[in-house]
């Protein structure tokens, strides 16, 4: 039998999309209270008064908490292994507020209601700061954001706190000023791009209540329940013993859910109260009051030889990571780790700059994680460079780019496992139609241009990312997979059953998997930095080959044959000299009864060294009208290299749901504060995801290439595939009229003002 | 105020305040399909049927449908099913979050259309927002499923 490579439907799917209550707030009991948050309407303040005795009074109201009434050690919500490089800079609830929208106090009612009207009768006084709004001025500002003496870093990640600069980070190898000196040509450009949201249907939403022993349990939307176990103990200052964290369904995170935002609020209010409590953000305080990706502005100069060999890249600048460090050292690091291996000709590289602090919304994770910021901005410049030089921009790649067993300066002597990013470039030119189309086919008042970018991304963290995974036979004959990744609609546990019922050569109805549960699961990260099929999916594959050989070991007691020589297939473990047969059920029965049995299980742990990146080439036509400025994106192509496919219908739609975010950062998904520093692009009124009549047509291909670290060659495909969006559509459009964007979301009146500048 | 719903062909008799909306009155009697995913009318997730025609249950009063026909997709399973197989066939049930509020549209549409166009399509699920597939493969299973081919 084999499924990888099949596009078996995902086991949860008919379930989920015929609406059964499979989702936190569907689990919730009756008798839960409804939490609900007051937050900061000021950017920067100091709470000097806070009453809340006529909120107290109300009937109906369970428990109002304040700065008062709640631990003073500070923690990260970042979810992240330990120790997190994140600085510890929160506190549940802190006498200083850092941007609007930041946390003031918690109330728990009966109903939505009475928490809401309660809301109400709780009177603050602020003392009201300057608050740091300015990205390019936040250091040294007047204002310190972090002024707290008992901030913590983990370990050094560049931190200085006086001077608003929450990570500080410098890769530079070689010489970057004798190279450029030596290039024959050097271009610099100037970029920024928005703090896009992440936007996933299912806002934040916690469900916390007691257990029969007293532990606090919580079902949360989470992508990391490890890790929130690990930060509520800390924060509530309790032994992580004392709690448990379920992952149900969840509603798609993209990121957002790799931080903590909102468990701690329902958890406090059930050990305060000892009653169920839930809290269910609203779509208003998904926008403002949760995180978003790290906004950036860089500078990149970047300098080549006259036929086209990149010499020499460097990329400095500053990332915006608001009110608190989450994500802050490790999306800014990822900006350069994900981007300048690719041109692995250059003699000289720099990435430098810092995350600091502002009084916005905080930073965090959004698929591609830094990447996709480090992408636009690298692809802008090298599409720029091939433009100046008059090359075909597929060609100055096809040039430049790391090829399979090669290095690059980036990687310190580590070779690339594989690529068919060469192969993804030629396969996207002729989908495109490149050839007949670069750069542009002017057709009256309209021009259609076509444009390209590539980009990179990882497969886990290497050295870092360390999961876990069991496999039981069950009395009955049939498997049980544990594991604490966190499929949040990704379709991860379909996939790795696939991969074991491959292994166990079975059919994938003899499987069931359960995920995430800590009191249950292994341990496993969570699902970020593309890592469940990679890392998750090796150790069950690990765990499957082990359970396979104690099968085949009791096989062959029963069988009197050397376990070597026999073979599972299906439901029997065969031995191809005798033709004798012995069932898996019945060695799963025998292990279970009498003494002197034990049941067979395997476990296996996988952690790499390496984190092996996927890779796309994406290709963009677009439409310009040169009276209005207003781009319609005609078509889209992205070729993937993921390594082998393990579910190419999934992996399919992974791909377009990635592209079509992407294009939303694109051209659609602006953010807008206010001079005060309210975030007024907070519905989805004022913030545009795209819609279905908005993205045009998005094809996709794989090739395929095979990953010798990775589980059946396979490496990720979750993050990589938003990157080239932006790159590529603003290349076309560069391409159909000579504007060159370099401030995102691309929108009309940017084109238009370029268009009339230029002429 | 005291009033009697029809939901799903069954009669509630029920007590709702005169500003509660239809979404919170059915999550309320268990009808946990409905999914809210915004305050502002944009998403689509809470789409139900009243008298056969999609509507945005977020936003309509609860006690001005009293008398009419209410469904949720807990009340056409079967069809429902019918559709989602093919949609899971496509894997363009990402989350599932929003999958059975645009799941009442596209059966809507198929009832209420005949043949219609891409354009028509795209134009009958515009109020229908999705975040994780890019919709493309949610167009494909919904040729596939106006094709009438069984999976
Ligand atoms: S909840 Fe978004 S339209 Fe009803
Ligand atoms: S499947 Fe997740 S929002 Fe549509």
């Amino acid at each position: 039998m084999k499924w990888v490579g099949r596009s078996v439907s995902k086991i949860d799917g008919v379930a989920i999309a015929t609406g059964k209550p499979l989702y936190t707030e569907d689990l919730t009991v009756p008798g839960t209270l409804v939490v609900k948050l007051l937050r900061s309407p000021h950017a920067f303040a100091r709470i000097k008064s806070i009453d809340v005795a006529a909120a107290k009074q109300m009937v109906g109201v369970e428990c109002v908490l304040t700065h008062q009434d709640v631990p003073q050690v500070r923690f990260t919500k970042a979810g992240q292994s330990f120790p997190e490089p994140s600085p510890y800079d929160r506190l549940i609830l802190d006498p200083i507020v850092r941007y609007v929208g930041d946390e003031v106090a918690i109330v728990a009612a009966v109903d939505e209601k009475t928490a809401l009207a309660a809301l109400d009768l709780i009177k603050v006084e602020y003392e009201v700061f300057e608050p740091v709004l300015d990205l390019s001025s936040a250091i040294d500002h007047p204002s310190v954001v972090h002024p707290e003496t008992d901030l913590h870093c983990n370990f050094p990640i560049g931190l200085e706190q006086q001077r608003n600069i929450a990570s500080s980070h410098t890769v530079e190898v070689g010489d970057l000023a004798a190279e450029l000196a030596l290039c024959d040509v050097v271009v610099e450009e100037t970029y920024k791009t928005q703090a896009q949201a992440q936007a996933m249907m299912e806002t934040f939403r916690s469900f916390t209540y007691l257990d029969q022993a007293g532990r606090l349990v919580v079902i949360s939307s989470t992508q990391i329940p490890f890790h929130v176990r690990r930060q509520l103990a800390r924060a509530l200052q309790i032994p992580a013993t004392r709690i448990r964290v379920i992952k149900p369904r969840i509603g798609g995170g993209f990121g957002a859910k790799q931080t903590g935002v909102c468990e701690v609020y329902p958890a406090i209010v059930t050990l305060k109260t000892g009653k169920p409590a839930k809290v269910v953000y609203e779509r208003k305080e998904t926008f403002i009051a949760s995180n978003s990706r790290h906004a950036t502005e860089f500078k990149v100069r970047m300098g080549a030889s006259h036929d086209g060999i990149i010499r020499a890249i460097e990329i400095v600048g500053l990332s915006d990571t608001g009110a608190y460090g989450e994500h802050a050292p490790t999306v800014f690091a990822v900006i350069g780790d994900k981007t300048m291996p690719l041109y692995n000709k250059t003699k000289a590289i720099r990435y430098q700059g810092h995350a600091v602090y502002t009084n916005k919304l905080p930073g965090g994770a959004l698929r591609g994680y830094g990447a996709t910021q480090g992408t636009f901005v690298q692809e802008s410049t090298v599409n720029k460079l091939a433009a100046e030089l008059g090359i075909d921009p597929t060609e100055i790649r096809l040039k430049n780019l790391i090829r399979e067993t090669e290095t690059s300066l980036y990687y310190k002597g580590k070779k690339l496992g594989s690529s068919s990013l060469h192969r993804c470039i030629e396969t996207g030119k002729s989908m495109i139609g490149w050839d007949a189309k670069f750069p542009r086919i002017e057709q009256g008042s309209k021009v259609r241009g076509v444009g390209m970018a590539v980009t990179m991304q990882g497969s886990g963290i290497a050295n870092i990312d360390t999961a876990s995974a069991e496999i039981r036979l069950n009395d009955d004959g049939f498997y049980t997979v544990l594991v604490g990744s966190t499929d949040m609609g990704t379709g991860s546990d379909t996939i790795l059953l696939q991969m074991a019922a491959d292994v166990l050569n079975a059919d994938m109805d003899q499987f069931i998997i359960n995920a995430a549960d800590t009191d249950v699961s292994p341990f496993d990260p969570g699902s970020y930095a593309s890592s469940t099929t990679y890392v998750t999916g090796m150790a069950v594959k690990k765990a499957a080959e082990e359970l396979r050989c104690k099968i085949l070991e009791q096989a062959a007691k029963v069988l009197q044959a050397p376990a070597d020589q026999l073979e599972l297939s299906g439901e029997q473990c065969v031995d191809p000299a005798s033709g004798k047969t012995v069932s898996v059920a019945s060695i799963a029965a025998a292990a279970v009864v009498g003494p002197d049995h034990r049941q067979l299980s395997a476990y296996a742990t996988f952690g790499s060294p390496v984190s092996p990146p996927p890779f796309v080439a994406g290709f963009a036509e677009v439409e310009v009208d040169k009276e209005t400025g207003k781009v319609t994106l005609l078509d889209f192509v992205a070729v993937v290299d993921c390594g082998t496919v393990i579910n190419p219908a999934l992996a399919r739609v992974q791909t377009e749901g990635g592209i079509v975010q992407g294009i939303g950062m694109a051209l659609f998904e602006d953010v807008q504060y206010d001079k005060k520093g309210n975030l007024q692009s907070n519905s989805f009124m004022t913030y545009k995801i795209p819609g279905r009549s908005d993205v045009g047509i998005v094809r996709v291909a794989f090739e395929e290439s095979y990953e010798p670290t990775g589980p059946f060659g396979a490496k990720s495909v979750g993050e990589v595939v938003i990157n080239t969006p932006a790159p590529a559509i603003v290349a076309a459009i560069y391409n159909a009229v000579g504007v060159q964007i370099s401030e995102l979301p691309v929108t009309p009146e940017k084109v238009f003002k370029g268009m009339q500048q230029k002429s | 105020m005291k009033l009697e719903l029809l939901i799903n062909q069954k009669i509630y008799a029920l007590d709702v305040a005169p500003d509660e909306m239809l979404a919170d009155t059915l999550r309320s009697k268990g009808f946990l399909s409905i999914r809210k995913g915004c305050d502002t009318s944009c998403c689509g997730l809470c789409t139900v049927w009243i008298d056969g025609k999609p509507v945005l249950s977020c936003t309509m009063l609860s006690f001005r449908v009293a008398g009419k026909a209410i469904t949720t997709i807990e009340g056409i399973q079967p069809e429902a099913e019918k559709f989602a197989r093919i949609l899971a066939a496509e894997g363009s049930e990402q989350c599932g979050f929003c999958s059975p509020g645009f799941i009442m549209t596209v059966i809507a549409m198929k009832n209420e259309l005949k043949n219609p166009t891409e354009q028509d399509i795209q134009h009958y699920l515009a109020g229908n927002l999705c975040r994780c597939t890019g919709y493309m493969g949610q167009m494909r299973a919904i040729k596939t499923y106006l094709r009438g081919e069984v999976q």
